[in-house]
């Protein structure tokens, strides 16, 4: 088992929306215990509003928790206070967004996010050593002649590429997690693939590791080692990618693995249909959010917030009616703690 | 699967339809020589990368071209009438009561500041006068076609959420029952669930009241479970024509099995992917022969200096030299 990179605990993340008169209360994220490991591709899944983006942006310290607590190799970010140290943070933990065609500035040459990126995270490089590290990374995101591309403007490529020098930028760095906001959602299809491939190999030779958001799961089984579903700001069910696939335990997952369009399966047409709408997770009071969706809900789901159990061998979902596997009852006995 | 074809004919035959774009450089074929029929209650799918004509190809059917975009060559007869050329006065007739477009961007199409009921009401008095109680009525009947509570016709659209703002579009797309309803990547938007609801629900509709529907969408494994026939399209042309089935199990285009063979699945086991390597062409130097050509696993020396001819395999129609039945000669490679 590798090492732990990050790990957030009941990290809470809320909105004031509203005007002076009717001041509410946005859960964006709620109680949400996440880890990534060394070298680790996790994949974050779920619908747009469910949080996701939101997740990212804390661990990325552009948004600050509203409760809860982000620990970077075992220490809380809480207690980075200094500039230095914050830079420090970031570049190790860079982000890459989801469009290629507006997160780069078109009147700049590539050269400049990229070496304003070594300047900023790695001053004790000389020019010459910015200039060969920046052809580098290019290089290892596949975009050669390294040094005629440093030349070249945003314009001069296609959104495949542009992503690219966006993963270059965040390589630049000298990252350890790089946050991955749906990068691949706004390029053509048969680009995509690509990219996923290349985030697999930045994994291996860079050895850096990946919060792969998105909301394709189908992407999210050909990159990821882990996944983890969020739905209406709580995070659901994680557990090892084909784990979870074959053995979906929260019902919320069962839906969103019925509906993915998979030309290979048969016609099935006339399955069930889900027309519920996620809700909005204004004021929320205790109970599943999911409940009003569920075909499996009970009464204790009104009430009571489910909180993530044990099903499967590092497998876990927050669902009250939810099965454990019978392996595991017998398995884990004494020490169920639950929470992953 | 395959609807019953009416003996009278197509709805829709497009034939050799070219739009071009004119840029400061020249003009861009955008869509070239492109050839289609569409019959009653068909549910056609066309599918392709950005860029390769498909929306364009939607709206020079629907006559809703605009400049620096004109159909240069080819016609669009539309229920035995020739779309092209026609003012918009005598197109007026045709729209939204014989065929309705619901666009890319339909979840921000609505008026923000007119209740849904004042735009139905909008649309149906640019053609015909009801009554107030028979407008009340058709925009409740058509609300409840698509799922929606009938109250929501004195909703605003900030009022309903994405999903339900696409179904209010859809909804006026029925208003007069058209025949045709012209779909541009509605779907795009929505998440996943959202996104198998809505089109399970156009396929009920399709078959309830028999509209035809061509469907344009980037992602071809959306419309695998619902179209009849699938076109693709590359480079402003159609790669492949066929029975969605078909294409499906036997793609004969190589971009057609590439495409396929770029999305992951969720089921069987986990293979490493490659994808189509390079980009689409820029339309205003298309690759001389084949266009794929320069992207092409399967391509021959030939490819560079033929353009290939839809050619026949099975019911299905591919632009590729591999399917080539008789060797051609130099004189007929450029009819």
């Amino acid at each position: 088992m590798s090492e732990q990179l990050i790990r957030t605990e009941k990290l809470t993340r809320h909105f004031q929306i509203g005007n002076a008169f009717s001041r509410k209360t946005l859960h964006a994220v709620d109680n949400a215990n996440l880890e990534i490991n060394e070298r680790e591709i996790v994949a974050l899944a779920g619908e747009s509003g469910s949080g996701k983006s939101t997740i990212a942006r804390l661990l990325a310290m552009v948004y600050q928790p509203s409760g809860g607590e982000i620990y970077f190799r075992g220490k809380p970010l809480s207690h980075l206070k200094s500039r230095k140290d914050v830079m420090a943070y970031r570049g190790e933990v860079p982000m890459v967004f989801q469009d290629p065609f507006s997160s780069l500035n078109p009147a700049y040459r590539v050269s400049h996010g990229i070496m304003r990126a070594l300047k900023l995270h790695r001053p004790d490089l000389t020019r010459d050593q910015q200039q060969a590290e920046a052809e580098r990374v290019l290089e290892v995101v596949g975009l050669t002649p390294p040094a005629e591309v440093l030349d070249k403007y945003p314009y001069e490529f296609s959104g495949g590429q542009r992503q690219r020098v966006g993963f270059a930028q965040a390589l630049a760095c000298r990252p350890k997690l790089i946050l991955a906001d749906e990068p691949v959602s706004m390029l053509d299809v048969s680009i995509r693939i690509g990219l996923l491939n290349l985030m697999a190999n930045l994994r291996e030779q860079e050895g850096v590791s990946f919060l792969y958001i998105t909301h394709d799961i189908a992407s999210a089984r050909y990159v990821a080692d882990r996944l983890v579903i969020m739905y209406a700001g709580h995070i659901v069910e994680t557990g090892p990618t084909e784990e979870v696939l074959g053995n979906p335990k929260h019902p919320y997952t069962q839906l969103l693995l019925s509906a993915v369009p998979d030309p290979r399966a048969p016609l099935n047409v006339t399955a069930e249909t889900d027309r519920g709408e996620p809700p909005k997770v204004v004021n929320p009071k205790p109970g599943c959010r999911f409940r009003w969706r569920c075909p499996l809900a009970v009464d204790i789901c009104t009430d009571v917030t489910p909180e993530p159990r044990l099903l499967a061998p590092r497998h876990s979902a927050a669902c009250h009616v939810a099965k454990q596997d019978a392996s595991l009852v017998t398995l884990v006995g004494a020490e169920q703690d639950g929470t992953e | 699967m395959s609807p019953e074809r009416p003996l009278d004919g197509p709805l829709l035959e497009v034939r050799d339809l070219t739009v071009e774009y004119a840029v400061a450089r020249g003009s861009v074929g955008a869509v070239d020589r492109v050839s289609l029929n569409l019959y009653p209650g068909e549910f056609l799918g066309i599918v392709g990368e950005s860029g390769c004509g498909k929306s364009t190809l939607l709206f020079a059917i629907a006559q809703l071209l605009s400049p620096p975009a004109a159909i240069t060559d080819g016609s669009v007869i539309f229920k035995g009438r020739n779309l092209v050329g026609l003012t918009d006065k005598q197109l007026a007739s045709s729209r939204w009561q014989d065929m309705s477009v619901v666009m890319q961007s339909a979840m921000n199409a609505f008026n923000p500041v007119k209740t849904i009921g004042a735009q139905f009401k909008d649309a149906i008095d640019a053609h015909t006068k009801w009554s107030r109680e028979k407008l009340r009525e058709r925009s409740a009947e058509v609300l409840k076609l698509v799922g929606i509570d009938p109250v929501h016709v004195n909703s605003y659209p900030h009022q309903l959420s994405g999903g339900m703002r696409q179904r209010a579009m859809i909804a006026m797309a029925l208003l007069f029952t058209p025949e045709l309803i012209i779909m541009d990547e509605p779907t795009s938007a929505l998440d996943v669930v959202a996104q198998r609801s809505l089109m399970v629900q156009i396929k009920e509709l399709q078959q309830k009241l028999g509209f035809a529907v061509i469907f344009v969408t980037h992602d071809m494994s959306l419309v695998s479970h619902f179209s009849d026939r699938l076109i693709v399209m590359y480079a402003g042309q159609v790669a492949e024509d066929g029975a969605t089935r078909t294409v499906f199990d036997s793609p004969a285009h190589p971009y057609s099995k590439g495409l396929l063979e770029a999305f992951p699945s969720i089921r069987g086991p986990r293979v490493h992917m490659t994808g189509i390597p390079g980009n689409p062409p820029e339309l205003i130097n298309p690759p001389p022969g084949c266009r794929f050509s320069p992207r092409c696993p399967a391509v021959m020396p030939e490819c560079t200096e033929i353009e290939p001819e839809l050619y026949p395999v099975g019911d299905v129609q591919v632009r590729c030299l591999l399917h080539q039945k008789m060797p051609v000669k130099k004189d007929t490679a450029h009819v």
